[in-house]
């Protein structure tokens, strides 16, 4: 964990910096720089990823005695459920990703770096977008497991990418924001749901018309949408995130 | 302290006056809806209250603009104050509509898209409202509140196309209704008079709430400057 920092700065982006003649090269590598650095850090605590999971699994567990899941409920709730545990175990896992940053100080090493400001707010989504993805890789086959569904179906993993790129990539912005408040680990979900519902309620309508295999004229509203969304919010986290970082 | 500008002083008098006028016409001069009854009248306040706290959260996310543009913390004041008449009026509507739903809906609240999305505008301000008290650097909370006033102004209305996708049951009386609304009417001439003279009768009270709120911003502002210099 102590190494994090130096592992930073160690493989790729010093070169990055040292190489104005090719910015869109130098560009990607520091995302990837930035990413690496993430990975590599939680590769080696592995708190993050551990507290998401057993996050998500309570999550499950509750629902599955809060709503009596029979075979019958099942069939209307799942997409709902699957992504209330997404956005519940996503929140933990940007609120931990910014913390880390923050406290010790590495936020303000990154954006001492002569390096774009959005490379690195496209490097923490990344980051937590990996994240997500590997809980959602988790979670889908044990909730196939433990309630007999088949949730491999293509369309449904679209939808949660899809749905899982709006989350992050408003989620990393706010949560630069939350993390340089007073109320930090609290405000994040305050400050973070009431925005991501366009995202969440087209997400939940298509995944639950993919699972109940209705006819795809009727999930396309929802997915044109969802994309549109995520379009929308790349854009304008793009524009903000000087802002929030900017002292 | 400068005393009230004349200006505001004569705006005050209008807006009592005008407010005054305006109770009376929807109670006594717009003429009793035939299906709905006194019920009705919410109608001419209701939809008023709507639009001045849409407006005042537009005026939030454009004055917010003008501040990350200008970095003049004037700006971020009428930025605030914009959402918190928008809270107070979106309030209203949301209240109003409800005791109008009660007799014509039977239930006080349904899930319908607009109230649905009301509802996330005021959840969505009260978190800005939130954000802003975290944060003691009146700079990076200027910022702050700038960036999330817009995010939100832009959320708004998504959040409603993608509620829209299920139907609503609220009535449109200007411009097409959906046939399946429930309580919609087509107004009398005199009904549009009441209609349109609410509406500028709230906007003439909003621009002045608005204004006595900017000058108390700038009061804060004045006393939290002379608190740093005491305790320098």
């Amino acid at each position: 964990m102590e190494s994090k920092p130096v592992d930073a700065l160690n493989p790729a982006k010093i070169p990055a910096a040292a190489a104005p003649g090719r910015p869109v090269a130098s560009y990607f590598r520091t995302l990837g720089a930035i990413v690496w650095k993430d990975l590599a850090a939680e590769l080696r605590s592995r708190e993050l990823l551990s507290a998401m999971l057993v996050f998500a699994l309570l999550v499950i567990l509750i629902f599955n005695f809060a709503l009596q899941l029979d075979a019958r409920t099942r069939a209307s709730v799942t997409s709902g459920v699957l992504w209330v545990t997404f956005i519940f175990a996503g929140t933990l896992g940007l609120n931990r990703s910014m913390a880390i940053e923050k406290d010790r100080g590495c936020l303000d090493g990154l954006l001492l770096a002569p390096v774009d400001r959005s490379a690195i707010y496209f490097g923490k989504t990344i980051g937590n977008l990996i994240f997500m993805f590997i809980i959602e890789a988790i979670v889908l086959p044990v909730y196939s497991l433990l309630y007999n569904v088949n949730l491999f179906n293509p369309g449904l993993l679209i939808v949660i990418v899809l749905g899982s790129v709006g989350y992050v990539v408003v989620g990393t912005l706010l949560s630069a924001m939350a993390v340089q408040t007073r109320t930090r680990d609290v405000l994040l979900p305050i400050l973070l749901f009431p925005l991501v519902i366009p995202v969440i309620l087209t997400a939940v309508k298509a995944s639950s018309g993919f699972l109940q295999a209705v006819e795809m004229t009727e999930i396309w509203p929802s997915l044109n949408l969802l994309i549109a969304y995520d379009v929308i919010f790349i854009a304008l986290a793009f524009m903000f995130f000087d802002y929030v970082v900017e002292e | 302290m400068p005393p009230k500008p004349q200006a505001l002083k004569i705006l005050d008098i209008v807006t009592l006056i005008l407010f005054l006028i305006a109770v009376w016409m929807v109670f006594f001069y717009a003429p009793l809806e035939a299906v709905m009854g006194q019920v009705q009248r919410v109608f001419y306040f209701h939809v008023a209250a709507g639009w001045v706290g849409f407006l005042g959260f537009l005026l939030a996310a454009i004055f917010g603009g003008i501040y990350l543009r200008t970095g003049d913390l004037k700006w971020d004041r009428r930025s605030l104050a914009g959402v918190e008449l928008g809270l107070v009026f979106s309030f209203i509507n949301i209240v109003s509509g409800s005791i109008w739903a009660r007799p014509i809906w039977n239930t006080w609240w349904t899930w319908d898209p607009r109230l649905v999305t009301a509802t996330i505008m005021e959840l969505v301000y009260a978190a800005y409202l939130m954000l802003r008290q975290g944060i003691e650097n009146p700079v990076r909370r200027a910022r702050f509140g700038a960036v999330y006033a817009i995010l939100g102004f832009v959320s708004v209305p998504i959040s409603f196309l993608s509620i829209r996708i299920w139907r609503t049951i609220h009535p449109v009386v200007i411009g097409s209704g959906d046939p399946e609304a429930v309580g919609g009417f087509n107004m009398t001439p005199t009904m549009k008079v009441v209609f349109f003279f609410s509406l500028f009768v709230f906007t003439v009270l909003f621009f002045d709430l608005l204004w006595n709120r900017i000058r108390l911003g700038e009061f804060q502002h004045k006393i939290e400057q002379l608190k740093m210099k005491v305790m320098m």
